[in-house]
């Protein structure tokens, strides 16, 4: 009695603190999202209660949602591509291919520096870069002879490749990192019987490295998939209020539009209960790919 | 097949010297251990003749051609590691497919082969299982299948056994063994293990830091080492080693040890006088070569049992005289118990004389 008493304190002491932040900074608003979504509610935060008048205003009324979902899907594919494909080509030229530790150390590091700098130096960083008058990208384009764009900003397809480019620069670390540290796990062993098999490095990447990463790739594209979908921060800080028109305004930020420049906070609301039911969906997805229980065992790179 | 010929092969990694100036030629069709403890440099060795390393010094050859620069995919050669390095993700079809596959030999011929290889070593029944769902035994046989589905020129074989468990250990010796003389692939075995080197090898090289320190057959360095630490390192128990001095008294030889003296034959004498540079020797006896003396006799000293290690056949006496102790090896006949003085003597036509600056063997 008094040890599985002691067994409850214990429990409570260890996960509480956790479970309570969870709680009250997701749970919690969560709830409170949802709650708002059936109403109409404005600056003077009165509730006017609208049923299911918010999600009917989306999904047939709201001219924008077609250019804003398009922009989101085009937007999550792109940037996943890099954090995740490219990142991934990262973690094995920095872990496999580069053999000399200090090389690949720097590269990684390299790597490391967007994540590392502060966003809004990262932001004007770029804009310095992409300017149309002064901007390195365009020195260098006219320096190769090719065409340079009126602005990399104004309007698609330009702004969305830079919109990728720069939310994809600043992921691309997390997946080396984790890509990398994946490789360097798998024992010398299996590439030094590959050799001997008679494969070549890019034959040891094809039929040893990529079926080993199986589970770090699918667990990045599911972390980074679920990441982008909220994200909007980069997109905010480059274009303001400019990026609709520019056709780069995602999801997240068209309900962060809604609800701290409209005071639409009952749209907005529904708004993100679609960005959370999308975000739930891809969760069952990617779970039923990973195989929940075979994640939550131990180490799935397999030796 | 093909003989391999190391020529003067040294490999360093940053300042570490793994192997120095090894020279060892592995003839057609020949089964050769190379026998050290861990960090001699076998397994580098190993990896330079599979072409993972290249030598920073010397020759590696294949027959008659240099292979220094070859890659390992051009080398033909098959290798089997500790950790049988089976591709977890392949099943075992495949992994004795593989290096056919990426030879990109037809579909029917890999089918054909890795049948073959696969009742070759009896594991038909498992080519639809993943590694994990093997034993390490079952691993072991894939692992040697692989190897040998392309028919290599020359076997590599890095500790293999050394996983399994003691009693099929036993039994995969005599089957390798077998293997090796049947397929007639010249191979070269990796082991830390002197009893698997001897029971299975035509010749050993026995490495230490890195250099070689003899090649021979099981009984030529049994019974003939060259230096102290082949003398130590074959034979179990190990060679007993007694620090002593030379001494002349008139017409008799002695060596003079801190707990007796032993009095030399003119032949051993005559050999000592010759080749010792220096009256510091030491003596090496094999347990089994000290024999109990029924009672004191010429050459006979008295020593004290101090423990006794019974092997079933045989047991190992251990003898104690002043500070030193002596392991004897004698049939489980003898009854002694501890504590009780016996008189032993020590086979003079059996002893070995090393030098103690040197340690290299004058008898």
């Amino acid at each position: 009695m008094i040890k599985a008493l002691r067994k409850a304190v214990l429990l409570i002491v260890l996960l509480g603190p956790l479970s309570a932040l969870i709680a009250f900074t997701w749970i919690a608003p969560a709830v409170l999202t949802t709650f708002l979504s059936f109403f109409d509610v404005g600056l003077g935060l009165q509730l006017r209660p609208v049923g299911l008048g918010n999600f009917y205003r989306i999904l047939y009324r709201d001219l924008w949602v077609p250019q804003i979902l398009q922009t989101t899907v085009i937007y999550v594919l792109g940037v996943l591509a890099i954090n995740s494909g490219f990142g991934l080509v990262l973690g094995i030229l920095t872990a496999y291919f580069v053999k000399k530790e200090s090389v690949s150390l720097f590269f990684r590091t390299a790597w490391l520096l967007p994540r590392m700098t502060p966003g809004v130096l990262y932001v004007v960083l770029w804009m310095w870069f992409v300017d149309t008058r002064y901007g390195l990208l365009n020195a260098i384009l006219s320096m190769l002879g090719l065409p340079t764009p009126y602005s990399w900003l104004l309007s698609k397809p330009h702004s969305q490749i830079i919109m990728i480019a720069i939310n994809g620069y600043v992921g691309a670390s997390y997946g080396m990192i984790i890509y990398s540290a994946a490789v360097k796990s798998i024992p010398t062993d299996f590439f030094n019987a590959a050799k001997v098999d008679g494969a070549s490095d890019l034959q040891i990447v094809r039929y040893v490295i990529l079926p080993l990463l199986k589970w770090p790739i699918l667990f990045v594209t599911a972390w980074q998939t679920l990441s982008l979908l909220a994200s909007y921060e980069y997109i905010l800080m480059v274009w303001g209020d400019t990026a609709r028109q520019a056709n780069v305004e995602v999801w997240a930020l068209y309900t962060y539009d809604r609800a701290f420049w409209l005071y639409d906070y009952g749209y907005a609301a529904a708004l993100s209960v679609f960005l959370v039911a999308a975000g739930l969906i891809m969760i069952v997805l990617y779970m039923k790919i990973f195989g929940f229980r075979r994640l939550m065992e131990p180490s799935r790179v397999e030796v | 097949m093909v003989s391999v010929t190391l020529e003067n092969i040294s490999k360093y990694f940053g300042k570490v010297r793994a192997v120095e100036n090894l020279n060892l030629k592995i003839e057609d069709g020949e089964f050769i251990a190379l026998l050290g403890p861990s960090g001699c440099g076998k397994t580098t060795t190993l990896l330079m003749i599979a072409g993972i390393y290249k030598p920073s010094k010397g020759n590696i050859y294949f027959g008659d051609k240099i292979v220094n620069d070859l890659p390992p995919r051009d080398r033909n050669v098959g290798m089997v590691f500790q950790s049988y390095a089976l591709y977890p993700h392949m099943k075992v079809f495949d992994n004795i497919a593989f290096p056919l596959k990426l030879r990109k030999e037809p579909k029917d011929f890999i089918k054909k082969k890795v049948q073959e290889v696969a009742e070759l070593l009896k594991i038909e029944d498992l080519l639809d299982r993943k590694p994990s769902q093997l034993s390490g035994g079952q691993q072991q046989r894939v692992a040697l299948g692989r190897a040998l589905a392309k028919e290599p020129n020359v076997f590599l074989m890095d500790e293999p056994l050394a996983n399994l468990d003691a009693k099929l250990r036993v039994i995969m010796r005599v089957e390798l063994k077998r293997l090796q003389k049947r397929l007639g692939i010249t191979t070269v075995y990796v082991t830390h293990d002197q009893v698997e080197a001897m029971t299975m090898a035509d010749r050993i090289a026995v490495l230490s830091n890195g250099r070689l320190q003899q090649v021979g057959r099981s009984e030529e360095l049994y019974n003939k080492p060259r230096n102290l630490f082949v003398a130590g390192f074959i034979g179990s128990p190990p060679m007993n080693f007694v620090d002593c001095i030379f001494v002349e008294e008139g017409d008799e030889a002695y060596l003079e040890a801190e707990a007796f003296r032993l009095r030399l034959t003119d032949s051993i004498k005559k050999i000592l006088k010759e080749n010792a540079r220096s009256s510091e020797l030491i003596l090496g006896v094999r347990p089994e070569d000290i024999i109990i003396s029924e009672r004191k006799a010429e050459g006979s000293f008295e020593a004290e049992i101090y423990a006794m290690e019974p092997l079933g056949r045989d047991v190992i006496v251990n003898l104690r005289m002043n500070d030193t102790i002596l392991k004897m090896m004698t049939s489980s006949l003898f009854k002694g118990a501890v504590g009780e003085k016996i008189w032993v003597r020590i086979s003079l036509d059996k002893i070995h004389i090393f030098d103690k600056k040197t340690e290299f063997a004058i008898l």
